[in-house]
């Protein structure tokens, strides 16, 4: 007996194909290079979180696409951005928005962000022999839990093992440098400009030392998608509101490449 | 030894229809009516949680009446079609037609070949850019589509409210005057004389929102009934 609610469950009995680990693969040593997306950091802040995600996707050595989405909408009140194989990523993201919006239908309520959390790990799991021959997945989820009201975090890994995060978390090739710059930038109940700019400060020290997240791209006008979620619902920073913050990052990167730094000794408090 | 007796093709599916519609007219009406910015569907219903108007998709709605557990599983039905057709090509192929197009088949086949036919009556409307790219499909237990304007009613003894419907509506109405029209509409079902008082608790009250941009479906909370049938 499947859950009538489900829309994966329904979707494996009825057209399995269309299911995104459904792939007919070839043994292990045949590996494919395709386009990998690169860097998501997501941070709570007060009454929400935010969540950021560079817009390079890479194949091997060659910038595959210049203005990739990588974070995107997963209903009203939560976001998903992810790293890793960039077509099998979009088509998950794409099942676990239909499957949040079909269990709302269908129940008449939402699930809770946990059973959103949950319900992504399960479709992950569904990757995991695929991402065995490198064609992995790696999701970052985040959204404001309408029962606790407050902003939460959730990470995976390939497997589809969840785990909630505390204040900040980064994913993808480039997350080792902006985990690093997101410990020293963060401190609790950010104000929503200061979490935005925390997240492209992140994002440009991601870029500046791997080479497969790309970083503001000015002459192009191509800026990360940064996503909001807090009790009003989900919100896509416009660039009117996001080009400001990215410009007085990048300025004062003119003066100090490495950005802002935090004071340590006799001064109290961060710099960020 | 009994001998098997023979009933006619005709009276077979006339005892069908009968006992559907039966079925059908006991429970109360509900009407859909378009108005300049969408289309708005009433029903008189107590409970909250048991629906007779629901969301199928983006610009998709379903009204019933009948059967709960019987329209319940059709609406179930139509909301997987719906998501499994815009999963597999894209959001903007999920249309109503097509989707009143599976409903006629399966009411059609179950009145034919099942036990029993269901005790249902179901529109199917689909929100346009303007009032004349609305789209509203009557389907009715045996599996016949009609294809309808301006306004429905289905359910109960619907007369009286098409009556009233028919009389009181009219085109480029706005929100509040669409809501009063089917209201009144209601009003007039099982009653000689006057009309009877339908209170904001009994109604459940919902919208497809020409202007809203995605999913355009929305519910009307009681509270907010009370003030504009009031008027």
């Amino acid at each position: 007996m499947t859950d009538l609610s489900s829309f994966s469950d329904y979707l494996s009995l009825a057209a399995p194909h269309l299911l995104p680990g459904a792939r007919v693969t070839a043994d292990d040593s045949a590996r494919m290079d395709v386009p990998h997306g690169t860097t998501i950091v997501a941070l709570t802040c007060s009454g929400g979180i935010v969540m950021a995600g560079d817009r390079r996707a890479t194949m091997g050595n060659v910038i595959a696409q210049r203005d990739i989405e990588k974070v995107f909408r997963a209903d009203s009140h939560s976001v998903v951005g992810i790293a890793g194989a960039a077509g099998i990523a979009i088509e998950l993201v794409r099942l676990f928005q239909v499957e949040l919006e079909h269990y709302e239908k269908i129940e008449g309520v939402s699930l809770s962000l946990d059973g959103k959390a949950n319900r992504l790990a399960t479709l992950l799991r569904a990757n995991l022999p695929l991402a065995m021959q490198g064609l992995a997945v790696v999701p970052l989820y985040g959204g404001y839990d309408q029962i606790r009201g407050l902003g939460r975090i959730f990470s995976y890994d390939v497997t589809g093992g969840r785990y909630e995060e505390r204040d900040h978390h980064a994913v993808g090739s480039g997350s080792l440098f902006a985990r690093g710059s997101l410990k020293k930038l963060f401190s609790p109940n950010l104000d929503r400009h200061d979490a935005i700019q925390v997240a492209v400060e992140a994002l440009i020290d991601a870029a500046d030392d791997d080479s497969a997240t790309g970083g503001p791209d000015l002459s192009r006008r191509i800026y990360p998608v940064v996503a909001l979620a807090d009790r009003d619902g989900v919100h896509i920073i416009g660039d009117d509101e996001l080009v400001p913050v990215i410009q007085s990052v990048v300025d004062a990167r003119q003066t100090r490449p490495d950005g802002p730094i935090a004071r340590i000794g006799r001064a109290k408090g961060g710099d960020a | 030894m009994s001998s098997p007796y023979y009933v006619s093709p005709e009276q077979f599916m006339k005892d069908r229809a009968d006992y559907a519609r039966k079925g059908i007219a006991r429970g109360r009406s509900v009407v859909v009516v378009q108005y300049e910015g969408g289309i708005l569907f009433v029903a008189e219903n107590p409970s909250r949680a048991l629906h007779k108007v629901s969301e199928i998709y983006d610009r998709i709605a379903f009204a019933a009446v009948g059967k709960y557990n019987e329209f319940e599983s059709l609406r179930v039905a139509g909301v997987r079609l719906a998501d499994m057709r815009g999963y597999a090509y894209a959001r903007s192929d999920v249309t109503v037609r097509s989707l009143a197009n599976a409903y006629a088949q399966s009411l059609g086949a179950i009145f034919t070949e099942g036990q029993k036919p269901l005790e249902v009556e179901i529109v199917v409307a689909e929100v346009g850019a303007t009032p004349d790219l609305d789209q509203m499909y009557r389907l009715t237990f045996d599996g016949s589509v009609a294809d309808e304007q301006h306004y429905v009613s289905m359910g109960g003894s619907s007369e009286s409210v098409l009556t009233s419907l028919q009389t009181s509506w009219r085109s480029g109405m706005d929100f509040d005057a669409a809501l009063r029209v089917a209201v009144q509409a209601l009003s007039t079902e099982d009653s000689e004389s006057a009309p009877r008082t339908l209170v904001p608790s009994q109604l459940e009250v919902a919208f497809l929102d020409r202007t809203k941009p995605g999913r355009a479906f929305q519910r009307v909370s009681s509270e907010s009934l009370a003030g504009i049938i009031a008027e």
